[in-house]
């Protein structure tokens, strides 16, 4: 569904990104970790061209996203994102956050767009919302409302960029909660993210990057298990973040 | 003395508010909506990635900004005509009108101060809701007229208010083009008839009683504006 091949970026003479290949197939739900700066943030937002690349190609569903000529409009259309910092448009309402881009990307009419906006804020458990504004919200329902934004365009892939890190804890598995119902109903998924716990329940394969580099990609178990797949580099890595 | 004083502006009170004020108020209307509109596509120019597009903007701002509004007004009442029969070829001056001349003058002037704001509000709307906004397939185009305009909007109305003050302060400048807004009014009726200092105390608490009522309303929504 998606694949990287040998991407590499620089921002100016800083080299963000080496040689990086990956891939994730259909149905698959990849997580990508790191240690902060390893680039794995700019990886995600070169999926769906929000930041250019020097070298490499990559590609959504079989259509190239780094040719010049691609349609970006098109292929962004097909894959969700969802962002660090929720990113809704505090302007709009909820409801209008979910139909702006149905009804002008898509141009759905706005009964059947505010309909899908509907069942879609039910299904993130807000529906009680759907007349508020943005503001009015806690950081854990804005984020699952982004979702539900991302998912209102009927994509073939997500893309979800460190979804929890701007969350208070007792925010965060609300919508941890949200991204598994996802991928339990087959949804593509790539996700970048601090979550061990939510990669060793929800994973297939795991990314680990540093430095701008893919140092590994293995099945999750592999990764988490005892001896095996994955580099000292990783090992060092998990046992930071495990520690506590 | 006091009380005819009183009666001389009442009496020419009808004349000053229909004539005077709705001029004074219409040529601060016109301008303040199309100088926003011409200053919004300034400050997207000025933010364009494109030289062409950038450069030309950003002098004409500056140049704009740099000169007195007299000077402006005088300039294109005298040079218009010329100008616009240059361009068309004709032989004698375009009859521009004093009318259509100031309010293409406060338009043109004003959009250069009104480019500054818009450019700080578009700036003051974060990089991340375009990226938001682009992620769902938006054109750039929809994103700046659907979420990044909207909110830089929202949030320079006060600012843009507070210029809009300014602006109806300085119609008054008209006068030299002897039109008759409410300052205009004012003049004619104190020479006619000789009441230069009640009538010109009238006119300034007039110009006060409107620019500081509206000021302190700017500050009232400006406190109770939604935070988000």
């Amino acid at each position: 569904m998606i694949q990287i091949n040998n991407v590499s970026k620089w921002y100016g003479g800083f080299q963000v990104l080496t040689e990086c290949s990956a891939q994730v197939k259909k149905g698959e739900v990849v997580v990508v970790c790191g240690p902060s700066g390893s680039g794995k943030s700019t990886l995600i937002k070169t999926v769906n061209g929000l930041e250019p690349v020097q070298k490499g190609d990559i590609t959504i569903d079989g259509q190239s996203v780094t040719t010049p000529k691609a349609n970006l409009h098109k292929i962004r259309a097909k894959a969700g994102m969802v962002f660090q910092g929720f990113e809704l448009f505090p302007h709009l309402t909820v409801l209008e956050n979910l139909c702006l881009a149905q009804t002008r990307v898509l141009k759905r009419q706005t009964e059947p767009a505010s309909v899908r906006a509907r069942s879609l804020l039910d299904r993130v458990g807000l529906s009680a919302h759907s007349n508020k504004f943005p503001g009015a919200l806690s950081g854990g329902q804005q984020q699952r409302v982004a979702i539900a934004r991302a998912l209102a365009m009927d994509p073939i892939v997500m893309l979800f960029d460190e979804p929890t890190s701007a969350l208070d804890p007792e925010m965060v598995n609300e919508v941890l909660d949200v991204m598994t119902d996802l991928a339990r109903d087959g949804m593509t998924m790539m996700v970048v993210t601090h979550e061990m716990g939510f990669a060793q329940r929800v994973a297939d394969r795991v990314v680990f990057m540093d430095r701008g580099q893919i140092i590994d990609d293995c099945s999750k178990d592999a990764f988490f298990g005892e001896s095996t797949g994955r580099s000292d580099r990783a090992s060092q890595f998990l046992s930071k973040i495990l520690r506590h | 003395m006091q009380i005819s004083a009183v009666h001389e502006i009442l009496t020419a009170l009808p004349y000053l508010l229909k004539v005077g004020m709705t001029f004074s108020l219409t040529l601060t209307v016109l301008a303040a909506v199309l100088g926003l509109a011409l200053g919004t596509l300034l400050a997207l120019c000025r933010m364009s990635s494109s030289k062409w597009l950038s450069v030309p903007a950003t002098l004409y701002v500056n140049g704009m900004r740099s000169v007195p509004l007299l000077l402006v007004i005088f300039w294109f009442y005298f040079l218009a005509p010329y100008v616009g029969a240059w361009i068309t070829n004709s032989p004698t001056p375009l009859q521009v009108g004093a009318y259509r001349s100031a309010v293409i003058t406060f338009t043109l002037f004003e959009a250069a101060y009104f480019c500054e704001i818009m450019r700080a509000g578009i700036l003051s709307v974060g990089k991340g809701q375009v990226s938001a906004g682009l992620a769902l397939g938006l054109t750039f185009a929809q994103v700046m007229k659907t979420i990044v305009l909207p909110q830089a909007l929202r949030n320079m109305t006060p600012a843009l208010l507070t210029r809009v003050i300014t602006l109806f302060q300085d119609t008054s400048l008209v006068y030299v083009l002897s039109m008759t807004d409410f300052f205009g009014a004012i003049s004619d009726i104190a020479s006619r008839d000789g009441t230069a200092v009640p009538m010109y105390l009238f006119a300034a608490a007039v110009y006060f009683v409107i620019c500081f009522g509206a000021s302190r309303f700017i500050h009232r929504f400006e406190t109770a504006r939604y935070a988000y």
